[in-house]
Parts: structure tokens; C-alpha cells; sequence
């Protein structure tokens, strides 16, 4: 089977007007002793046969459409509308390319154009650009922006230890290639001060998560303070389901707030793809790494919409770009759109506090147990950590077989808080799971 | 034609999503906070549908119409791979659940790096990169850290043809190397003499896209990769043209180091508008300790059964993004790989291959060929006639879409003048080619007896020419919501 429509009379007709005799004679060029290897690949299959397998490889995976999921840490199990999935089924937007030609591709750029309008209004930021790869790569990108702004001057990266770990991992892996300090954990201690206090003049950028990787809401009221007296940019990773209901960034004087997009309307899907949240204020517009579309005119009078300020990007600025990014998430920028505006004002709000309600449900029926506490002190998103008895993975064992995925051993990611567990709730999970999750612990832990 | 905003037809109390009522009890909330305001649309589930469908219909797409796009590799995206990627074990699954819960996914993602192992001739694959251009950081991350740990830290120089994606030079500046450009010849290759004049031992490396954005395979592909090995550097393979090789050659038996495939463009995952990509990075033995974390290995387990599991290799760069990758897109690359098979994947190549030449052959004559060679999967030539002074490609690709058709790439490579890059790719019939090469031949008469026509296209579009200077100009990047003007109920 295959997707390749030539009949045989099309492709001697074809040679015949090309004027060669067969396909091997249009590949002269290539080196005669590495032409055509014999490749070791299985031999090709069929949609029937595919479907079946992939049905099995799908069927070995335990998902949380089978059980109930408290995994979150940087991806969550957010309830996604059916409007969604069926608009990202318009083949109209998901085989058309990059809106290089506006004339035929106002779908896509007026999608553009409002998912801008609906981050900047979710964030209090004056601009969003249409998208980067994710989170993590979001806040990398950050880091760059602000370097550049001050033109190398300022060699000083101040990341909060609690920033997701990934994240903070991609931005090392991101100035591989640069001469740059970069403060986080192991430098840092975990607490507000720790790192407001390294922030000094030196400093081009420092960075907090909000909520910050194990659910804390904190005020950055100071540390905005602090970074725009010391003239460093201030970088407000966030979790834009929270943003639901908690007070935008840019009321704690964020100049850049990034963030991973996915908990609106985007599956889990192991990972990926997800959407990379990139906006700011108007002063670094031309700064800002990525596509941005732009409202104008068309001959005709009519309202429409374009690339704009591509001078920053590298198919025209090539070495002298913001950045070297040219495919994005346009995708999933569209199921983001479509999620904020179904859920629209109320819906997201509501989103936002059944799942603040339902964590702190659990958190305090988990704290009640015996041997099990709850870490946090002040007030958390939809997300917790618990100090745990036993192992984590144990515990996770005896969840699984409950058909429960538990909580993140955070042991790995920071070694003081080995026996810590990382619990997340959303909307999808009800009263009867949480209870049951609660049990379940209780009961492994006399096991 | 237009559509309004979103925005413009909302309406305060109005929404489309309830959920459940709390089903326990209430926590208190941290008062002071709590934003005040969150200005989202509110509009009916029908209004969301109507507009986002609408607007859909504003597009062009590959499923409305045959799309050229050079470098970009517009094939079919079959609709099976929609299906399978939306499978709930593969859409549900969280990145960061326990491996023995993910076995599926995982020998999924270990099966898709043999496969392009095996297509490129490589010796090591990671699946995280997220795009083509994230590809190129990892590969070129990945060549800084292999002279760094061989103690050659004066390796500054990145060598980058002339006729190189924009990509490859943002990519060189933001790995913290310098570009150096490197001329085409005549024939449209390498200047292999100004190659060699750059090669001593501050090269790190040499970024080379093979076929070259021209659509033609490098002719001295051989000496080039040699000279560059000779002097010590590695050898970048921008994978971006990897549907005119496969099955034809494999570059890392032409000697590339490093290589990214883009599996939005051969491997047939959607483009979706701008994204996601996938940009999967094979390297040679010399570069598989330092990939980035996690690639997936198959473990031997102490009972003496296997499994998959994720590895951190022993030198890693780190990570280049949160979790394992764009997943979704690697369903739909392996899912499209095993309806190919062995002896598909040579045909994909033959009939792009084929399909540009023929194209090619059906303009000879009318469009001039710059450089006029048997070329791969797509190929260069001339938006300009010397007697019809005042159209340009720009005046072509709008009067295009009078016909039908979406335009091809144009402006680029940046070495051609008026460059208008076509590539059909293998999923398109000859009637379609036809009909193509037809308009164009249409209005290459056009361009001398009406420009005017062209100058003022495209015509039956729902959109005319859009003006960009006043975008750029005015700046609106977002629209603020207002209340709708209240209408009066006589």
C-alpha cells in the first residue's frame, strides 16, 4: 500500500518527457557505491494491519481514560471539550503550511492573531507571540532575550530551584554556547529570599515559576521590586490554567512571562507536542523571539491579517536573528484558542477552582493519615507534595493495581525531598477517586 | 469575506462549556490573590463552531489543493495517522508515569529510531527535538561538545553554503560559533576550492543540506566531506530534502556526522498551520554518548526478560526540552513508515524525484533554469523575462492563486534572482502536475500580453493583496475585548 498515485503508462510518459529511460538515470549524481542500499526495514504493511498493531502498542500503555491520573508536574489531565478536537480536525488548518501567502490563509492568521489577544489578556502582557515549542524552551528563549537586551553586558541568570527541572535543564543545555552564570539549584536554597537576595546588577535576567513546581502560590510583589531597581528582567514562568483564577503576572511587574500551554485543551500525549507561551511588553517587541502576526488592510478594504516584524526572524535576518526558531506549535495554538474560548470567561475560572477545591480536598484527607504529611505551608494551586512513609515507587505499585496513577517521586529531581511525593488534581478527577487514592495509601502503608 | 473576531461577537453572560458542580467541600481561597478580571470570550458552543470553521475555510491546504512549496515537502498527510495518534493509550498517557505503565509508548518511540537509524545510516537517534531548527541546535550542540571533550576548544567556525535555510546560520550564532559563508559553483555545488581554502583547525564543523535547496545533490559530496574530516571538523546534514534520498543513499555512508530529519516534511506528520514539527537528530558512533537525555534503550530486566526503558547517554548535552519529544508526531512518522515498508521508502523518493523532473521538463524554455541539472525532489527557476519588465516572481506566485494553486516558495535560495522553488512531492498525479505547469505557461503569456493583470492579482481570492507595511507600521498584535455595541430591539 502506499499513498503514491502513478499508473505505469503515467511514469513511462513522464520519462519520455523528461527524456531519460528510467528512474536510476536521475540519479546520476549520487555516488554509484552508496546508491540504492539495502536497507534492513520491515516489509510494508497496510492501514488494516497498522491500525490493529498500534491498537495493541496503544493498549499496553495504562491511561488515564483507564485510570485516575495525579500525575501533573509541568503536564495535567485538564477535561478537553469535543469542540476542540473536532475544529483541529479541519483539515483546512492542519495540512495548510506556515501563512506565508495572507491572501489564502486568513484562517490561520486571523487564529493566530486571536490566540495572541487571548494569552495577553490571560497574562496582563501587551503582546504573545504565536507560539514557541514549549515551556521549558519558552523560558530559554527568555533567557536569550534578555542577554541580547543587554547587548552581553550582563553575564548573571538568576532561575528559582523551584522552576520546573526541565525546564531549568533545557535553559543549561540552551547556553552551552555562551559565557553565562547561571544561579539555580545547588547554588540556591528553595526559599523566596534565597534568590531575591542573589539578584544584583549584574543580573540580566531572574526567573520564578508561578505556581511554582510543587504547586506554591507565592507573592512576587518584592522580587519585581527588586529586579526592575537592579534593572534585570523579571520572568514569570507560568501554569496558565491557574491563571484562571490568580492574579497575571504583570501585577507583579513581570517583563516576560512564558510558560507550557498545554494544560489548555492539549493532551497529554506522553509529552508532546505542546505549546510554548511566549509574552511580554511592549518595549521588547523587537526583541521577542518567534512569529507574530499583525492586524491591516487587504486592496479590497477589508480587515485582515499578515506576518509581521519578520526582519527579527532568521529566514531574513539569518545570523543576526532573535532566535533561530521557524516551524512553531501553530497547531496547537489553535487548540489553545479554541479551549479559551469555549471555556471562555466563566469556564475557565470554573476549571481553575474545582481543581484548587479538589486538591486541597485530598491534600487535607492524605495530611490526616497516619505517616503521611503534607510539605506545603502556604496556600498551593492544584498541586502538592506529601512526605510519604514508604518508598514512592511502592507506594505507586500499590496505587497502579487500584487502577490509580499516583504522585512523582521528587526524590530524583531534588535529593532533599527523597520520600516526597508530587500530587496533582484537576476537574476530571472525582470525590470517589480522590477517597479511593486516600485508602489506597492508608492500606499500602500497613502492608 | 471576512470574519469577525472573536471578541466581536461575544456577549457578557453568554458561554458554551459547563462542567460538574464541586463535589467536595470548599477550600478557602487566597484572598488577595485572586485576580479581579479574566476577560475571555464568552460566545455559544454553536458561535465557537461557526467561527473557527469559517475561518478555516479561509485557507488554503494541501486536502483543497496541490501546494509546491519548495523546501517544505507538502505531501498527503494520511488520515489513518490521525486516527492512530488519537488512540486514548497513546493521547492519555503523562510523560512521567513509571516505565513499566508505558511499554507501549516506549517500544513505539525504540522502533522509530531503528527505522531512521537505518534510513540515514546512523549509529545513534534522539526523538526530543521539536522542529527542523531545533534539530540543528541539538546536531550542532552536539559537534561543540565532541571537540570539548577532546580538549579542542579553538574549533569557532561553522562552514555554511551560500544557498543554506536561514536556520543554519541563526543556529551557528545561537550555539555561540561564527558563520562562515562558503560560495556556490557554477553548477550549483560547493565551490570546493573556497571550501578547502576555509578548512584548517578552528572549523568545528561544515552545515550542509544534500540536496541543497537548488534541489540538486552535491556533485563532489565526497571531497567536500573530506575535506572537512581532513582538517578535523564534522560533517552537519540539514535533513530538510531527505524525501529526494530515501532508500537512494543514506548520508551517513556519504560520511555526515550528524543529520536532522524533519518528520513534518518526509515523514508526513501535518504541518499544521506552522507546527508542530518533529526533528528527530542521527549521529555517528563518535556522537551517540552525548545525544540528548533520554533516548529509549531495550533493558534486560534481572529476571532475564526485556524491556524499554529511558537512558541518559553517558555525556549528554542535557536535555533540549521538557519530556521525550513531540510523541504524537511520532506515532503518525512510524505509522506512515510501516504502510511504506523496505520497498516503499525507495519509492517516495523515485516519484518526488520523478515528479520534479517532469515538472521541470514541462516548464523548460518558458521559466529559466539558473542552473539547469537533473534535479532531486524539487528545483529553482526565474520568475523574470527580460521582455516583460515589470513582473517579478512575487506577481507569478499571487496570480497563482487565480488558478488554484498555492504558490511555490519564492526569494529563496537568496543566490537566484526572482527565485521561484517548486516541489511537487511523490503524492501528486500527473493530471495535477499538468494542469499545474499549464497555469504557469498561461501566465508566462499573461506577463507579456496583460501584466497589469498580474500586478493587481490575486483576483478570486476571498483577500487581496494585504498591505505589510502598514502592519508593521501600526503594530495591532492583539485586539482587547469591548462590549458589543448594544443593537435596539424595534
Amino acid at each position: 500500500m502506499s499513498y503514491i498515485p502513478h499508473t505505469e503508462q503515467d511514469r513511462r510518459a513522464m520519462l519520455a518527457e523528461i527524456g531519460v529511460e528510467r528512474v536510476e538515470d536521475l540519479y546520476d549524481a549520487i555516488p554509484e557505491s552508496v546508491r540504492f542500499p539495502k536497507l534492513d526495514l520491515p516489509e510494508a504493511s497496510n492501514e488494516m494491519d497498522i491500525v490493529r498493531d498500534m491498537e495493541a502498542m496503544a493498549g499496553a500503555n495504562a491511561d488515564s481514560r483507564s485510570y485516575a491520573c495525579f500525575l501533573g508536574a509541568g503536564a495535567y489531565d485538564h477535561y478537553i471539550p469535543s469542540v476542540v478536537d473536532h475544529i483541529l480536525r479541519r483539515s483546512e488548518f492542519y495540512t495548510a503550511y506556515t501563512p506565508y501567502q495572507p491572501e489564502i490563509s486568513q484562517g490561520t492568521l486571523q487564529t493566530v492573531f486571536e490566540y495572541q489577544s487571548l494569552i495577553c489578556q490571560l497574562t496582563g502582557m501587551d503582546v504573545a507571540n504565536a507560539s514557541l515549542y514549549d515551556g521549558a524552551t519558552s523560558l530559554a528563549e527568555a533567557v536569550s532575550m534578555a542577554l541580547s537586551h543587554h547587548h552581553g553586558k550582563r553575564k548573571k541568570v538568576v532561575l528559582s530551584p523551584s522552576i520546573h527541572p526541565h525546564f531549568r535543564e533545557t535553559v543549561h543545555t540552551y547556553m552551552r554556547g555562551e559565557e553565562v552564570t547561571l544561579l539555580d539549584e545547588g547554588t540556591l536554597d528553595m526559599d523566596l529570599e534565597s534568590f531575591t537576595g542573589a539578584v544584583d546588577d549584574q543580573t540580566a535576567l531572574v526567573a520564578v515559576q508561578y505556581p511554582d513546581v510543587f504547586g506554591r502560590i507565592m507573592d512576587y510583589n518584592a522580587l519585581g521590586e527588586r529586579a526592575r531597581e537592579v534593572g534585570a528582567l523579571f520572568c514569570v514562568v507560568v501554569n496558565p490554567m491557574a491563571l484562571g483564577m490568580l492574579k497575571p503576572p504583570s501585577t507583579f511587574g513581570a517583563d516576560v512571562v512564558v510558560g507550557e500551554g498545554q494544560p489548555l485543551g492539549v493532551p497529554m500525549s506522553f509529552g508532546g507536542p505542546y505549546l510554548g507561551i511566549f509574552a511580554t511588553r511592549n518595549a521588547y517587541v523587537r526583541k521577542m523571539p518567534g512569529r507574530l502576526v499583525g492586524e491591516t488592510t487587504d486592496t479590497r478594504g477589508q480587515r485582515g491579517f499578515v506576518l509581521t516584524l519578520t526582519p527579527r526572524e532568521q529566514h531574513i535576518r539569518r545570523e543576526k536573528a532573535t532566535s533561530n526558531i521557524c516551524t512553531n506549535q501553530g497547531l496547537i495554538a489553535l487548540a489553545a484558542t479554541v479551549y479559551m474560548t469555549v471555556m471562555g470567561k466563566q469556564g475557565m475560572r470554573q476549571a481553575a477552582e474545582l481543581s484548587y477545591h479538589k486538591a486541597h480536598y485530598a491534600a487535607a484527607q492524605i495530611d490526616k493519615l497516619p505517616g503521611f504529611e503534607l510539605w506545603n505551608e502556604g496556600p498551593f494551586f492544584n498541586e502538592f507534595v506529601v512526605k510519604v512513609p514508604k518508598p514512592v515507587a511502592k507506594l505507586n505499585e500499590s496505587l497502579l493495581a487500584q487502577k490509580i496513577i499516583g504522585g512523582l517521586d521528587l526524590g530524583p529531581w531534588y535529593p532533599s525531598l527523597e520520600g516526597h511525593m508530587l500530587l496533582a488534581v484537576t476537574e476530571r478527577i472525582t470525590r470517589h477517586q480522590i477517597d479511593q487514592l486516600v485508602q489506597t495509601l492508608e492500606a499500602a502503608n500497613h502492608e | 469575506m471576512s470574519e469577525p473576531l472573536i471578541y466581536e461577537i461575544s456577549s457578557p453572560g453568554r458561554r458554551a462549556i459547563d462542567l460538574p458542580d464541586l463535589d467536595v467541600p470548599e477550600a478557602e481561597l487566597p484572598q488577595g490573590m485572586l485576580r479581579e478580571e479574566l476577560p475571555l470570550p464568552e460566545v455559544s458552543e454553536l458561535q465557537a463552531v461557526r467561527h473557527f470553521v469559517r475561518l478555516s475555510q479561509l485557507n488554503y491546504s494541501i486536502d483543497t489543493g496541490f501546494y509546491p512549496l519548495g523546501s517544505c515537502t507538502m505531501k498527503y498527510n494520511p488520515k489513518v495517522n490521525e486516527d492512530v495518534a488519537r488512540l486514548p493509550g497513546f493521547a492519555f498517557t503523562h510523560p512521567l508515569q513509571p516505565e513499566t505503565t508505558v511499554q507501549g509508548n516506549l517500544g513505539l518511540m525504540y522502533e522509530l529510531q531503528d527505522w531512521l537509524k537505518e534510513i540515514g545510516g546512523f549509529a545513534g537517534m534522539t526523538l526530543q527535538p521539536a522542529a527542523g531548527a531545533h534539530g540543528e541546535l541539538t546536531g550542532i550542540l552536539l559537534i561543540k561538545a565532541y571537540h570539548r571533550d577532546r580538549g579542542d576548544t579553538a574549533r569557532v567556525k561553522i562552514l555554511i553554503p551560500d544557498s543554506a535555510h536561514g536556520t543554519n546560520p541563526a543556529t551557528t550564532a545561537m550555539s555561540g560559533l561564527k558563520v562562515v559563508q562558503i560560495p556556490s559553483d557554477a553548477r550549483g555545488n560547493v565551490d570546493l576550492e573556497a571550501l578547502k581554502a576555509e578548512c584548517d583547525d578552528t572549523v568545528a564543523g561544515l552545515m550542509l543540506t544534500n540536496p541543497n535547496t537548488l534541489g540538486l545533490f552535491e556533485e563532489h559530496v565526497e571531497q567536500v566531506v573530506s575535506a572537512v574530516h581532513g582538517c578535523g571538523g564534522l560533517v552537519y546534514g540539514d535533513g530538510a530534502n531527505m524525501n529526494a534520498l530515501l532508500g537512494v543513499v543514506r548520508p551517513g555512508d556519504l560520511g555526515f556526522d550528524v543529520l536532522h530529519f524533519n518528520l513534518h516534511k518526509t515523514f508526513s506528520t501535518p504541518h499544521g498551520g506552522g507546527g508542530p514539527g518533529s526533528g528527530a537528530v542521527g549521529v555517528s558512533e563518535a556522537l551517540k554518548d552525548f545525544l540528548p537525555a533520554p533516548i529509549v534503550e531495550k533493558v534486560t530486566t534481572p529476571d532475564g526478560s526485556s524491556r524499554f526503558s529511558l537512558v541518559t547517554p553517558a555525556k549528554t548535552i542535557g536535555r533540549v526540552k521538557a519530556f521525550h519529544g513531540h510523541f504524537g508526531m511520532l506515532v503518525r512518522a512510524l505509522t506512515y513508515l510501516r504502510i511504506y515498508g523496505r520497498q516503499g521508502v525507495r519509492d517516495i523518493a523515485d516519484h518526488a524525484v520523478l515528479n520534479a523532473n517532469y515538472l521541470k521538463a514541462r516548464l523548460a524554455g518558458t521559466y529559466h533554469a539558473p542552473f539547469d541539472r537533473t534535479c532531486m525532489h524539487e528545483f529553482v527557476v526565474e520568475g523574470r523575462w527580460e521582455d516583460a519588465p515589470d513582473i517579478r516572481a512575487f506577481d507569478i506566485a499571487k496570480r497563482l492563486m487565480d488558478y488554484g494553486f498555492h504558490p511555490p516558495t519564492y526569494y529563496f535560495p537568496l543566490i537566484v534572482h526572482e527565485a521561484l522553488m517548486i516541489e511537487p512531492t511523490e503524492t501528486e498525479a500527473k493530471e495535477t502536475l499538468d494542469a499545474f505547469a499549464e497555469a504557469l505557461l498561461k501566465i508566462a503569456q499573461e506577463a507579456h500580453t496583460e501584466p497589469e493583470t498580474l500586478l493587481s492579482a490575486p483576483h478570486s481570492t476571498p483577500f487581496g493583496r494585504l498591505d505589510e507595511v502598514q502592519a508593521a507600521k501600526e503594530l495591532v498584535l492583539c485586539c482587547r475585548p469591548e462590549p458589543r455595541p448594544q443593537t435596539s430591539m424595534a
